[in-house]
């Protein structure tokens, strides 16, 4: 396993988070953290990335625990919901601060950038400010500077959730190209049943801080272990016939 | 997808209803509107000049009454550059040491949730709620000779009450809200992913608010520097109350006008004030200048 989950608890303010959440994730696995809105799944991939802190259980990365370990400590990209890039750097220098603030060379943070820069196909935007990009811009941005320090987990917060509907099924095959060509172990979150089963390999599916059900795409859907599952998947289908 | 089409169709409604209002309000070229719109701009002309202007111009005509001696003399006089210099120190030191709380206060409130986070913003506000005279009587009943510290600060011959700290604590406690309150709605609206995103990757906090907080905050500040200062210079109230008048010794500006407008000396009192307004309008150009690069 390369990350596990045991037995996690979390409240905020006497507001259940996370209720006795448990899971497993292989290596170069591509993992969807599924649910509605409120049902807990940030809160996992914040407690992963050591940004909240799990009131019981312990969060294993590659078989240690990490929960006292800071987040950049423990080897992982972060992509955020609106992808925070920061607004006074250039697209160049935003990619580049997790190797600057690691004392890397210059000339070593330059050959990594243009590396990036080529992998998401942004080469000549390097002098941009990301108020200058679009949003799949931006998306493939806040992806190559998390992926800059090389890490060995990326967490992906609603990855397509401040996208347009038109072009996030094709940000979903490009992202899922490639995460699939750098072999990287990923978790995202997200709200939707549809990209889910698209992207991922591997579904785990909240509801009010507890996990329904974990299984491959298939299983969830032609196997619901539970009337929410069963449900979830039923009415967000429903809705898409709907349009 | 019916959602979003129902959206567009309110959002022409409203497009409408805005282009039928600009119809009415646009000004036509008839005469009655015409004479409204003079009516109006006279008034707030006349409104301006009565409670803008011709202040102003009373404390210049004043000023220079008796010429330009009586002028010289008035603002090259000891104790005006006594008051003067004290006024500087305390404007200095309140802008100083609000500046680095401010920010620091900002930086807490807006990116960190703790229990008392809203006691601690109103507490912050206090100053601006509270009457300058009641600060200044505070700070007496704290630290003067009756006081709760009054044994202490005696024993080890510690003067802040009728005497320069007591003058510096009351104008930093006037202005203290001035630099928190610009900066922590602009630092409330960024949000902290940034800060998140930046210390995932193993930035310290130093490297944070230098690298990606500074460069957001930055005119704000400037401003909140700009209005501290202003606020700080022209601070009567609670001075007035701890300083006990101390003339060379503990009087600011301000305090110096009151005393020679007291004493009948009117040319003197207008000329001092001139040096008020002076400063006054170097800030106004500052704040201009930082609004004007802002854009």
């Amino acid at each position: 396993m390369y990350v596990e989950m045991k037995d996690i608890c979390k409240t905020f303010d006497g507001f259940q988070a996370s209720d006795h959440v448990s899971f497993g994730i292989e290596k170069g696995q591509m993992a969807a953290l599924l649910g509605p809105s409120g049902s807990g799944k940030t809160t996992i991939l914040r407690m992963i990335a050591g940004l909240d802190r799990p009131d019981s259980g312990d969060i294993m990365i590659k078989g240690f625990r990490v929960n006292d370990l800071p987040g950049n400590k423990r080897g992982i990209g972060f992509v955020f919901q609106n992808y925070a890039l920061f607004r006074y750097m250039t697209v160049a220098d935003n990619i580049g601060f997790g190797l600057e603030v690691q004392k890397k060379s210059k000339a070593e943070i330059k050959a990594r950038v243009e590396e990036l820069l080529e992998l998401i196909s942004m080469e000549d935007l390097g002098k941009r400010y990301p108020h200058q990009l679009s949003g799949g811009q931006r998306q493939r941005v806040a992806f190559a500077r998390a992926l800059a320090p090389d890490p060995g987990l990326l967490l992906l917060d609603e990855p397509f959730a401040a996208i347009d509907a038109k072009v996030r099924r094709e940000l979903r095959n490009w992202l899922r190209n490639m995460i699939e060509r750098v072999g990287i172990t990923s978790i995202f979150v997200t709200h939707d049943q549809e990209e889910a089963m698209e992207v991922a390999n591997q579904v785990i599916i909240i509801n009010q801080g507890k996990i329904e059900q974990i299984g491959t795409p298939e299983e969830i859907c032609f196997q619901p272990k539970t009337d929410f599952v069963a449900d979830f998947i039923e009415a967000d289908r429903f809705l898409r016939k709907g349009k | 997808m019916m959602k979003k089409k129902q959206r567009t169709y309110q959002q022409d409604l409203i497009g409408d209803s805005i282009n039928s209002i600009q119809k009415v309000v646009q000004p036509s070229e008839e005469s009655g509107n015409r004479a409204v719109k003079y009516l109006l701009i006279g008034v707030s002309a006349l409104f301006l000049f009565v409670m803008l202007a011709l202040p102003l111009a009373v404390v210049a005509v004043n000023a220079w009454k008796e010429g330009w001696e009586a002028y010289r003399e008035a603002v090259l006089d000891e104790y005006t550059i006594k008051a003067l210099q004290l006024t500087l120190l305390a404007t200095g030191t309140a802008v100083a040491v609000n500046t680095v709380f401010g920010v620091f206060a900002a930086f807490l409130l807006s990116k960190f949730y703790f229990r008392g986070r809203q006691a601690l913003a109103a507490l912050i506000d206090i100053p601006f709620s509270i009457s300058p005279v009641i600060a200044g009587l505070v700070f007496i009943l704290t630290f003067g000779n009756m006081g709760w510290m009054g044994d202490f600060l005696d024993k080890y011959d510690i003067k802040i009450v009728f005497a320069v700290p007591g003058v510096i604590l009351a104008t930093i406690f006037v202005t203290f809200p001035f630099v928190f309150r610009e900066l922590f709605p602009v630092l409330n609206a960024q949000g902290k992913d940034e800060e998140e995103a930046a210390a995932l990757m193993g930035a310290n906090g130093w490297t944070i608010f230098w690298r990606i907080t500074f460069p957001h905050i930055k005119w704000a500040l400037l401003y909140g520097v700009i209005l501290c200062s202003a606020r700080a210079m022209g601070e009567f109230g609670a001075v007035s109350v701890i300083s006990g008048h101390l003339r060379g010794k503990t009087n600011t500006l301000p305090l110096h006008v009151e005393i020679l407008y007291n004493e009948f000396n009117t040319t003197a009192a207008f000329a001092v004030s001139s040096v008020l307004v002076a400063l006054a309008v170097l800030i106004l150009i500052g704040k201009s200048l930082v609004e004007w690069k802002k854009k």
